[in-house]
């Protein structure tokens, strides 16, 4: 009774809004799962609903046991963004150590010369060029190399963060015959490990969830991430091509396959969910709110 | 030569740089010299500088046909539509969460409210299609369980608009929340006790404290994001909509119009030409809203 008289009434409006608020963002993926749980042929009486006619796990053992390609692909995904995350990372530790160094007296003018390509971009058409030029099609570096820094925002994130590192550390070391490299390594970066594993998360969240190389660079099947594998399925189920067609020539992939090969997309984004809230919320709200 | 011997007294800090300024250079500097052909009928085999000189041909194509006024609207209408609901709603969501306490309540809806920010485009568009497939889509199931008339949504273009700038909204409603509660977090609890004591309301003390000392950071945001009108979402549209012919008079956005042009009218020139238009205009909205943010509020400009 003591705890209900503390709540107002405008109280619990707003514990009803939030409550709404919240389940806004998760229904339309429980959608998605309550389809791939549900049997095919009372999909077909009944259509997508939340709560199954017929329970069927159908869908998952296609996915496990089936001869389709998403297995390749999922490792395609993994191996992409381990290698790209920790490349990308590399390379922002290492220039944020430089921009960061007070020793080096053109920092400012190394800083503006990464920052002018990010407000000046020529767009799609040179990059894709580029990539060709490199040879950046149909190999696995072409999955990795052209979003490598993808934003030059990491990088100043990375050399804020460095810059509040007290540089009595770095003297002191260099006074017992340190170099940059050795301070950089063994003192700069174990020390950034907060912004270095926020990076790390939106390099990595940008690398599993994109697709944009693979179209533009990927033709080869078994280099199909599994985010443009996804993409591929979908585009066989898209109500215009029915349109377009009429009757879609071969017998596209069942809903509940494809629905479940969407939810195990999201398998790591989940397992990873309490980190990745930890360092990304608190790397948007250190880069949002600038210092 | 003052760079000389910079080199010189860091080298491993050089060293440490040069990936990254490799990188961007090849990436960042390398792009512009194909900036010109734009001004060429670009030939594979002759090369950028080998292709003939054009003038402004490509510009007066683009510009001539109707397609110019309808791929730049339709970029800003729908970046300013979500600009105006995604920072509002993200605002009043901040408000609520503000008045919760600390606890297990706020801290489970706060993760709920952030995860559609990870999931792909690719995802996104089955929760789409799960939702406005015509046959088994969810939303008609709703519509015949009411006795209305079922809606082939992915034939009709009017509704897109509205349908683009919700999912959006929803994507970045979270974040953007999270962002500004943390803004109301750093405010001097002081203010709020002063106005206590002066029996102000939490109303009052919402509209009179929180929202004039919010404003710098919903400023901030949203003039970044106008700096950013002219690009439209590529990975969004060819997900969600793909190359659906219907629905193109509201869903093509310029950066899908130059892919068609690269990729399948396969016109390097006039995709190049449409993207210089892009970035120069892009370029003077970031300025335009950097030196509006610097203006007002200078700890908040980029640059």
């Amino acid at each position: 009774m003591k705890l209900m008289n503390k709540i107002s009434p405008w109280r619990s409006l707003i514990y009803a809004a939030v409550s709404l608020a919240a389940l806004a963002c998760l229904l339309p993926m429980l959608l998605v799962v309550a389809i791939s749980l549900t049997d095919e042929s009372s999909l077909a009486q009944k259509g997508y609903s939340f709560f199954p006619e017929a329970l069927s796990l159908d869908a998952y053992t296609t996915l496990i046991r089936g001869n389709s390609t998403i297995g390749s692909s999922y490792l395609i995904s993994i191996i992409v963004t381990l290698a790209g995350t920790c490349l990308a990372v590399l390379i922002t530790a290492s220039a944020g150590y430089a921009l960061a160094n007070r020793q080096v007296n053109c920092r400012r003018g190394a800083s503006l010369y990464f920052f002018i390509p990010m407000v000046f971009n020529a767009g799609l058409v040179p990059w894709y060029m580029i990539c060709r030029e490199l040879g950046l099609t149909n190999n696995i570096f072409s999955l990795i190399i052209p979003t490598l820094l993808f934003s030059p925002f990491n990088l100043f994130l990375t050399r804020n963060f460095m810059i509040g590192i007290p540089d009595a550390l770095g003297e002191s070391a260099k006074m017992d015959g340190a170099n940059d490299l050795f301070i950089a390594f063994r003192i700069y970066f174990p020390l950034s490990k907060p912004v270095l594993a926020t990076i790390a998360l939106f390099y990595g969240i940008g690398y599993w969830n994109d697709w944009f190389n693979s179209v533009m660079l990927v033709s080869d099947k078994r280099l199909y991430t599994l985010q443009f594998f996804l993409y591929n399925l979908q585009s066989e189920i898209s109500a215009f091509k029915y349109i377009a067609q009429g009757v879609p020539v071969k017998a596209p992939p069942q809903d509940t396959f494809k629905m479940a090969a969407a939810v195990v997309t999201i398998g790591p984004i989940i397992l990873l969910y309490p980190f990745l809230q930890k360092y990304f919320v608190k790397g948007l709200v250190v880069g949002g709110v600038k210092e | 030569m003052k760079l000389m011997r910079d080199i010189w007294k860091n080298p491993y800090s050089y060293l440490l740089l040069l990936p990254a300024a490799v990188y961007i250079f090849i990436f960042g500097y390398l792009t512009l010299p194909y900036i010109v052909i734009a001004f060429k009928n670009f030939n594979v085999q002759k090369g950028i500088w080998g292709s003939e000189w054009t003038g402004f041909k490509n510009f007066r194509f683009f510009f001539g046909s109707n397609r110019a006024a309808l791929v730049t609207w339709n970029t800003i209408a729908l970046n300013a539509l979500s600009i105006g609901f995604g920072t509002f709603l993200a605002v009043v969501a901040a408000l609520l969460m503000n008045e919760l306490r600390a606890g297990a309540f706020l801290r489970v809806s706060q993760s709920v409210l952030i995860f559609p920010n990870f999931l792909s485009w690719v995802v996104v568009s089955y929760i789409v299609f799960s939702i406005f497939s015509s046959e088994r889509g969810f939303l008609n199931a709703v519509l015949r369980g009411m006795d209305l008339e079922a809606v082939s949504w992915y034939s009709k273009p009017q509704y897109w608009r509205a349908i683009l700038t919700s999912i959006k909204v929803w994507k970045g409603l979270g974040i953007n929340s999270v962002i500004f509660l943390a803004a109301i977090a750093a405010i001097d609890g002081g203010l709020y006790e002063a106005a206590r004591i002066d029996g102000a309301s939490r109303w009052r003390q919402t509209t009179r404290i929180t929202l004039p000392l919010l404003a710098p950071t919903v400023t901030i945001l949203a003039l970044l994001s106008v700096g950013r009108i002219f690009y439209g979402d590529f990975q969004m549209m060819y997900s969600i909509v793909q190359d659906n012919g219907l629905l193109l008079p509201v869903t093509d956005v310029i950066d899908t119009y130059v892919y068609r042009a690269l990729r399948t009218t396969g016109d390097p020139s006039s995709a190049m030409a449409v993207g210089l238009y892009q970035a120069l205009v892009g370029f003077a909205l970031v300025f335009g809203s950097n030196w509006l943010i610097r203006r007002k509020y200078p700890e908040g400009a980029l640059f």
